[in-house]
């Protein structure tokens, strides 16, 4: 038999049908809506006369603009609110489930479809957010789409895509004391640089990815997009399915045990070819930190920013140009910088793992006066942990508050700006120009990396601060 | 739903030769409020184009007169980040009809040609040449030629081929989008959903 990849194995038993020198037509398992990127998509399918096919398979929830206060309250922002009420409407309209403000399963998109239990091994999950990767951590083929693809999900259930060339990327061994899922995925961006796996889907392998939580496996899948993969998986293994289940929409009884079954089966076979693989040691993994304005400009925290030797052209242009955007020099270290901005949260880092590890860091500790601190719970559902572990103690002892939850400060879609040439240490995913704010500058960390920022007040190493 | 058709495009063109500009820089985010598609070409670029007073700001090439035309000729790695089609809708809003670079972000490439702006990448070298000959004379022109794949330098003649899958490429010259073609095949879709 033809030995074949966990990704094969979900994208072909999904294509309909494949056009001659052209796409799939790639069947649609679940699809998320959010309210920025959904409503021009219900416009359209209104122009042309036609309705939503399987509303059953979709699910919406409002993250991307929600203020992260006063919640209960009508949205303020005139434009945010139009979209969060047609959001409501449409879902009204065509019978979608509406995971609403205020209701016990909001939060982000990529949080609350794992907690719910939607997220499942094998499946195809797309959403109108690149983020949408993160959910290829439970063996799902799951990436972001345009808002024409949004519409033609809600339409008929596909999409027309051409398969991606695959890519394995195996760390093996043990990871050190401070080291995270976090530095994982920032280490192997800044190997493989932001745009090294485009065209590609990846397979993260290996025993130091075996050893993750579900939690941790999100955050680098999640990460796949920085460096140009359209997704990211990982074969379901027992982790995925102690996760799994007993959550609402998860298979029960019976047909729990034919699903785990059939979910086993779901790995690469030995000996399937890649067309490209990586190979990484987790020894050599240490807390990481972005000192520019891509997810691949990532250092150690106790290195240097690197020096312009060997960069020519257009290239070294914009390495210095990114430089000044963030106000740093090549060749100096980024260990002792101040900081005047933390954020905690986002769909990479915003789950209760989190929350909990930068609890434990900072108990007994307190803030940094110097630091402004946003810690968004990625959900309700994490909200409710927060409080009943009481984590939410911990953190207001130490001077930090938990916010409501939303995307936030990860793309300042809302209030949650970061001002002009401030630094914001955060554990969201991108770094870019402006994306915290305009003028913001922001390093990318683990939620321990941050928490000892928070601490401190300047970029520190966490293994330093035990 | 159905755009304009696409066969050949000869025009000027506007050079961005920053590598790695994001879809946060093409639209930023907190200009993704809207429900309709209309506008989004006045914030194209927002936070490159204008100041924070909002005045435009003299160095930005959109700014600059000496530039126009509806082919942008950008950098490495461009759209890369995250899947707004707004940062397609907003280029395609100013007036842009096709984007050329060397390397697209995935997302974006697919992101253009489902409304209609024709993504052609060309080699480093040959993109190295395009900027140089826009840098010579701000109004030397290229042409984009779908039906034969080829992107000239007209002023030198000097040519390359681009790839693009036949079916997209059929749907571009047509003004055709992939949901016409996929509910034609609605019973066949029907009958796998039931298999799943
Ligand atoms: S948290 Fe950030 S990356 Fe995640 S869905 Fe929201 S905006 Fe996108």
């Amino acid at each position: 038999m033809e030995k074949t990849t966990l990704f094969d194995k979900v994208w072909d038993s999904h294509v309909v049908r494949s056009v001659p020198s052209g796409p799939d037509v790639f069947f649609i398992d679940k699809h998320f809506i959010h309210e920025v990127t959904s409503p021009v998509a219900f416009l359209n399918l209104e122009k042309r006369g036609i309705g939503v096919k399987y509303p059953e398979r979709t699910i919406a929830t409002p993250d991307h603009n929600v203020p992260t206060i006063d919640q209960d309250q009508t949205i303020k922002d005139k434009l945010s609110r139009m979209q969060v009420e047609k959001l409501r409407n449409n879902c009204d309209k065509y019978g979608i489930e509406l995971h609403d403000l205020g209701s016990a399963h909001h939060g982000i998109v990529h949080v609350i479809g794992p907690e719910l239990g939607v997220t499942q091994p094998g499946m195809t999950i797309v959403c109108g957010d690149s983020h949408t990767s993160t959910h290829g951590a439970f063996g799902a083929i799951a990436f972001g789409i345009g808002t024409s693809e949004v519409e033609m999900v809600l339409a008929t259930q596909c999409i027309m895509q051409s398969k991606p060339k695959k890519m394995r990327i195996s760390v093996e061994g043990k990871l050190s004391k401070g080291v995270t899922s976090k530095d994982i995925i920032l280490y192997i961006i800044s190997k493989i640089s932001a745009a090294g796996a485009t065209g590609y889907f990846v397979e993260y392998a290996g025993s130091a990815i075996r050893s993750l939580s579900m939690e941790a496996r999100m955050t680098i899948c999640n990460m796949s997009i920085e460096m140009g993969a359209r997704g990211g998986l990982i074969a379901p293994d027992q982790t995925t399915f102690d996760y799994l289940k007993g959550k609402q929409y998860a298979p029960k009884g019976a047909d729990w045990e034919s699903a785990v079954a059939k979910w086993q089966e779901l790995k690469t076979d030995e000996g399937a070819e890649f067309d490209k693989e990586y190979h990484f040691d987790a020894e050599d993994i240490e807390p990481m930190i972005t000192y520019g304005t891509n997810p691949g400009m990532g250092i150690k925290v106790k290195d240097r920013i690197p020096t312009t030797d060997g960069m020519e052209g257009s290239n070294k242009k914009s390495y210095l140009k990114s430089l000044e955007y963030m106000g740093f020099n090549p060749g100096e270290p980024v260990l002792g910088k101040k900081v005047d901005f933390v954020f905690v949260g986002s769909c990479t880092n915003g789950r209760i793992e989190d929350i909990r590890s930068v609890a434990q860091f900072v108990k007994g500790k307190k803030k940094a006066d110097n630091i402004t601190a946003w810690i968004v719970p990625g959900s309700r559902e994490v909200e409710k942990l927060a409080h009943e572990e009481g984590l939410v103690q911990i953190l207001e002892d130490a001077g930090f508050k938990l916010r409501q939850p939303g995307c936030s400060a990860c793309l300042a879609m809302n209030d949650d700006k970061i001002p002009a040439g401030k630094y914001a240490v955060s554990t969201s995913n991108r770094n870019f120009e402006g994306r915290q704010g305009p003028g913001a500058r922001t390093m990318l960390a683990s939620p321990l990396t941050v928490a000892a920022v928070a601490v401190t007040g300047e970029i520190t190493d966490p293994r330093e601060v035990f | 739903m159905a755009y304009d058709k696409f066969t050949t495009l000869q025009d000027t063109a506007v050079p961005l030769p920053a590598e790695n500009v994001d879809t946060d820089q093409i639209i930023p985010a907190r200009f993704l409020k809207a429900t309709e598609r209309e506008g989004f070409g006045d914030n194209l670029f927002r936070d490159w184009r204008y100041d924070t007073e909002g005045n435009p700001k003299k160095d930005f090439v959109l700014n600059d007169d000496t530039y126009s035309g509806k082919i942008l000729v950008a950098g490495k790695n461009f759209g890369s980040g995250s899947s707004r089609e707004h940062a397609v809708w907003a280029i395609y809003d100013y007036g842009f009809r096709c984007v050329v670079s060397s390397f697209f972000a995935d997302i974006f490439k697919n992101n253009c040609l489902n409304i209609g702006v024709l993504p052609v990448t060309v080699s480093p070298e040959f993109i190295d040449k395009l900027f140089e000959a826009i840098e010579a004379d701000p109004k030397v022109e290229i042409k984009v030629d779908l039906p034969s794949q080829t992107i000239t330098l007209v002023s030198t003649a000097e040519s390359e081929s681009f790839e693009i899958n036949e079916y997209k490429k059929q749907n571009m010259q047509n003004g055709f989008d992939d949901i016409d073609y996929l509910l034609n095949i609605s019973d066949e879709i029907e009958a796998f959903e039931k298999t799943r």
